[in-house]
């Protein structure tokens, strides 16, 4: 860990050796504090001049209390994302504040006079930032919520078991003007955190027909999403979009206010609509970034038509480029990847596979193909459909067929819905079986994915952020008799119909984006890339 | 703006002329309130803030003095008058108002009474981008009797066959049984895109239609159609499996003409084309489709789509024929939330009134009358012991005492003399019944109208 400067010298070599002398244990904190302290110099440093120089004196008070808020502030800093690991800890700031100015004031004092300045210093500033909290009992407390900034609370469509947010949500809708669409039916407890919706209970039934707080090509969006007429990822952005670029033709600038942040505003309960009319995909979310900061970039001076031709030419672009360039250099790369002979197993229907088959096979590439379905959506017919319509042979069989079919298998296509930031899939629920029984047949499973659909969220499992879809979807009415058909009456019956799933990264091979192939771990760096990039 | 809403009210009533001959139908009190208020209420309280009703100009006259109307109905009303005896039909009426029509149109026909959920009709022609979305509901039995009916009633009725495929929403096949020579004639294309259909003759066509702007437009320049239901929709509905419609030529070529007229028009068709084609990535990279079994694309890869609601349960009724109008009368109580017996009726304390009957206001009711499932119009005078069973009375009507009054019809400002017996009559406007007549399953209108028949 290069120093910078080392301001905090003699504190330091002391602390060090009263730890080497007090065992070992606590080396570990030592060597965090340590980290800390030097981070805490580097913005120190930035800080210096504003900070007053009474600040100097809390020097001394840095050394003692360290020990004990280190435990603390490990604890959080364990917490998720590598986006949090440089932490400030601006709990610990005042304590190594400004070390560097008189190192030389140490020394003068007595060991018991210097502890007592820095508990009484260490109560001023605490007592300055949380005006209230003013007993020593909450100092382990103090750090920790002081690092709450930095946790990101949980997004209000994971708690959904919790009356407060759900209060809470409801009301950020009326203020919206938005109608608020009730659950239906039993939740599995594993899932009670989650909406479930009914699609005979359309959100439209709330709202006034011509449709005056939400523009109406949002109105139909939002049925087209919930009636499953527009699925699939990359059909959901596209279409997304499409709604946007009409918003914004049909926006007008209100006196008195300026675009850039009028124009986000009207976009919110739009968002909120789409939303509670299905949950938003990864991409949709980013797509939804990427107009909200090129909206808050338009300068103030500019005229509303060019802002708004400006505006529709960006969306053109953002489509051109993420969605229908990368899907040609996507399979570009993959076609390297098939060869002549192969039998493929692809799963459901994807967009961007279904691509790469077609392209493939025009580039007479001989490969057989077999589509994997699952109920209750039955996607893979439809991917069937367009693959035999382009003329490529094609096996169907149901995913429970799956271990019987893989020893024919070459490579395995996946498409996915999204890629986590600990390289983690997410994708049709099926998908991880899929990867997984590939993977115990020693099949390469590849995973292809456009780069607007990583995103920065992490999950391990499929149960804390998933989507619901509607329970009624399982029933299945053959020679007229549907056996489910009460099943709401059967009090220990519950229907779950799942829609996403992760896939971890140990059974995905290679992922082939628009920026290569890359293996599935690399995934933060694309992003971190990414986020240079912007 | 998402929808126009357009209310056809200059209808004759052709086939109740009895009842219309002195009252025009939009203005028949149907539960005390005039037809016209039904289809109005509704749109309001669906949401729409205008209407554009296309009248006669007497209608209008009356409509601006009516007290229901003007005060109830919150919503602005566009009145456009055209001429009673142009003889204009329901779609020469859109070509009349085409200046008018800035986006797509709701149209909706005064003598419609429902509760049905519109968002259902609305929601499919949002969803799909249909160019007609339309409601039907299955027929009830009349119940009740006719008065003036004689004999059996006639199966004069002609049968409109609906054809529409599994999922019971898209629109396969429709006619009339009078526009059939021999029999059902199905076109081979539709059966091979659709082999399921299934086709019903028992429906009400509640005559409420979304239909695109550019349909409107069409109409413009085919001056050749004049009624909706009887033309335009029939031929909308074959016009989705044409051959030439892949691109529907006829309506979308008329689009483009009229664009062409106007000076931004590169600017528009540029705009169109590109929302086309993300319209057609987002088509292609969604794995929907609304029919499995062959290999063509959602839709059949057609332009044109046309929808219908068919409503299982609830209140559907056109009121253009007598006994659609008295099975209205009967239920049109339920359909809003007022006092059975208007606050401003002088009702003595020792008549017997049923629960579903419907006093209206200003009304006197004198001792020892007994109304049963009747409704009495605004301004009627009933004297003493008179009995009114099942019957309706329109307004400013004077009954004197001791008449027994069933089953009938009584329209505005008639007199019914002392001890009339009138049972399964339809007694005109203004029409004096004699005292002490004796009258069964009669209409008794004035002479001058007997000869118009």
């Amino acid at each position: 860990m290069a120093d910078c400067g080392e301001p905090d010298g003699p504190g330091n070599k002391d602390d060090i050796t009263r730890s080497k002398n007090e065992g070992k244990e606590l080396s570990k904190e030592e060597k965090q504090r340590l980290r800390k302290q030097k981070k805490q110099q580097k913005k120190q440093k930035e800080r210096k001049n504003e900070k007053s120089e009474t600040e100097k004196e809390k020097t001394p008070v840095s050394l003692l209390p360290p020990p004990r808020p280190v435990a603390t502030q490990k604890a959080p800093s364990a917490l998720p994302a590598p986006a949090s690991a440089p932490i400030p800890v601006p709990a610990s700031a005042p304590f190594h504040s400004s070390p560097a100015p008189s190192p030389a004031d140490k020394p003068a004092k007595s060991k018991a006079e210097l502890k007592a300045e820095r508990r009484a210093r260490q109560e001023t500033d605490r007592a300055a930032k949380q005006p209230g909290s003013s007993s020593s009992g909450i100092k382990t407390k103090v750090p920790l919520s002081e690092l709450n900034p930095v946790v990101k609370r949980l997004p209000e469509h994971v708690q959904v078991d919790d009356p407060a947010v759900v209060k809470r949500l409801a009301k950020k809708l009326e203020r919206q003007q938005i109608p608020l669409r009730s659950d239906y039916g039993y939740k599995v407890s594993l899932f009670s955190h989650l909406h479930q919706y009914s699609r005979k209970a359309p959100l439209t039934q709330q709202l006034s027909i011509p449709s005056t707080v939400i523009h109406p090509s949002i109105v139909r969006l939002g049925l087209q999403y919930s009636q499953g007429i527009v699925a699939g990822s990359n059909a959901r952005s596209v279409a997304l979009l499409h709604a946007f670029k009409q918003v914004i033709r049909d926006y007008t600038t209100p006196p008195n206010e300026e675009l850039s942040r009028d124009l986000v505003n009207k976009l919110k309960p739009y968002i909120s609509f789409l939303n509670q009319c299905r949950p938003l995909s990864a991409s949709m979310g980013n797509a939804i970034k990427y107009i909200k900061k090129e909206i808050s970039n338009i300068p103030s001076q500019c005229k509303e038509e060019e802002a708004k031709t400006k505006l529709l030419t960006c969306i053109d672009r953002y489509i051109e480029e993420k969605i229908v360039l990368a899907a040609k250099a996507i399979s570009k790369y993959a076609i390297e990847k098939i060869s002549d002979g192969d039998v493929i197993l692809v799963y459901g229907c994807s967009s961007l596979v279904n691509n790469i088959l077609c392209e493939a096979f025009e580039k007479s590439r001989k490969f057989r193909v077999i589509v994997v379905d699952s109920r209750p959506r039955l996607e893979g017919r439809e991917a069937l459909r367009r693959l035999v319509q382009r003329g490529i042979s094609c096996t169907y069989v149901l995913i429970s067929a799956l271990s019987y079919i893989l020893p024919e298998v070459s490579k395995v296509f996946l498409g996915a819905h999204a890629l986590l930031a600990n390289g983690y899939v997410m994708s049709r629920v099926g998908t991880s079986q899929i990867a997984l029984v590939a993977r115990t047949f020693n099949v390469p499973v590849l995973v292809c994915c456009e780069t607007y659909k990583f995103c920065e969220k992490v999950q391990t499992d499929s149960f804390v952020s998933n989507e619901l879809d509607d329970p009624d979807d399982l029933m299945v009415t053959r020679k007229g008799k549907t056996q489910l058909e009460n099943w709401q009456d059967v009090s220990s019956l519950g229907l779950l119909n799942l829609v996403y799933d992760v896939t971890p990264p140990d059974f995905v091979d290679l992922v082939i984006t628009d920026l290569g192939m890359i293996p599935c771990t690399s995934v933060p760096v694309v992003l971190r890339v990414k986020n240079l990039d912007q | 703006m998402e929808l126009q809403a357009v209310l056809m009210a200059a209808g004759g009533g052709s086939r109740m002329m009895d009842l219309t001959y002195n009252t025009p139908k939009p203005l028949l009190p149907v539960g005390n309130k005039p037809l016209i208020w039904y289809p109005l209420n509704l749109l309001e309280r669906v949401g729409f803030e205008e209407v554009i009703v296309i009248t006669t100009k007497e209608v209008q006259k009356m409509i601006s003095t009516d007290p229901k109307v003007k005060l109830d109905v919150k919503m602005k009303l566009d009145l456009v008058c055209i001429q009673e005896d142009a003889d204009m039909g329901t779609a020469d009426a859109l070509r009349h108002i085409q200046q008018k029509v800035k986006t797509d149109v709701l149209v909706v026909s005064c003598d419609l009474i429902t509760d049905a959920a519109l968002h259902e009709v609305v929601d499919l022609f949002r969803a799909h981008n249909a160019t007609l979305s339309m409601l039907m509901s299955k027929a009830h039995e009349f119940t009740e009797t006719v008065p003036g009916q004689k004999g059996k009633k006639k199966t004069g009725e002609q049968r409109d066959f609906v054809g529409v495929d599994d999922t019971g929403k898209r629109l396969l096949f429709m006619a009339n049984e009078a526009d059939l020579d021999e029999g059902v004639v199905i076109r081979k294309s539709i059966m091979r895109k659709h082999p399921r259909m299934h086709i019903k003759t028992g429906l009400v066509d509640a005559h409420l239609y979304c239909l695109k702007k550019s349909v409107v437009d069409f109409l413009a320049d085919n001056k050749s159609i004049s009624s909706i239901r009887g033309e335009l929709v029939p031929y909308l509905v074959r016009k989705q499996f044409s051959k030439s419609t892949n691109s529907p030529k006829v309506i979308d070529e008329t689009h483009q003409n009229l664009k062409k007229n106007d000076s931004n028009v590169n600017l528009e068709i540029q705009i169109s084309s590109r929302d086309e084609e993300l319209l057609h990535l987002t088509q292609e990279r969604s794995c929907w489709n609304d029919h499995r079994g062959d290999m063509s694309d959602a839709y059949h890869g057609g332009r044109l789509r046309c929808y219908v609601h068919i409503m299982d349960e609830g209140i559907c009724y056109r009121v253009n024929t007598l006994a659609a109008y008295i099975e209205a009368n009967r239920l049109a109580p339920k359909l809003f939330d007022e006092p059975a017996v208007h606050p401003s009726a002088v009702v003595s304390e020792r008549c017997l009134i049923g629960a579903d009957s419907i006093i209206g206001a200003s009304c006197q009711i004198s001792d020892k009358t007994s109304i049963k499932r009747s409704t009495i119009g605004v301004s009627t005078t009933v004297r003493e012991k008179v009995k009114v069973t099942n019957s309706i009375i329109m307004h400013g009507v004077t009954i004197e005492e001791g008449c027994n009054i069933q089953g009938s019809v009584i329209c505005s400002n008639a007199v019914i003399g002392r001890g009339a017996d009138i049972k399964y009559c339809l007694v005109g406007s203004a029409q004096r019944i004699e005292p002490d007549a004796e009258s069964t399953n009669e209409v008794i209108v004035g002479t001058d109208q007997l000869m118009e028949i």
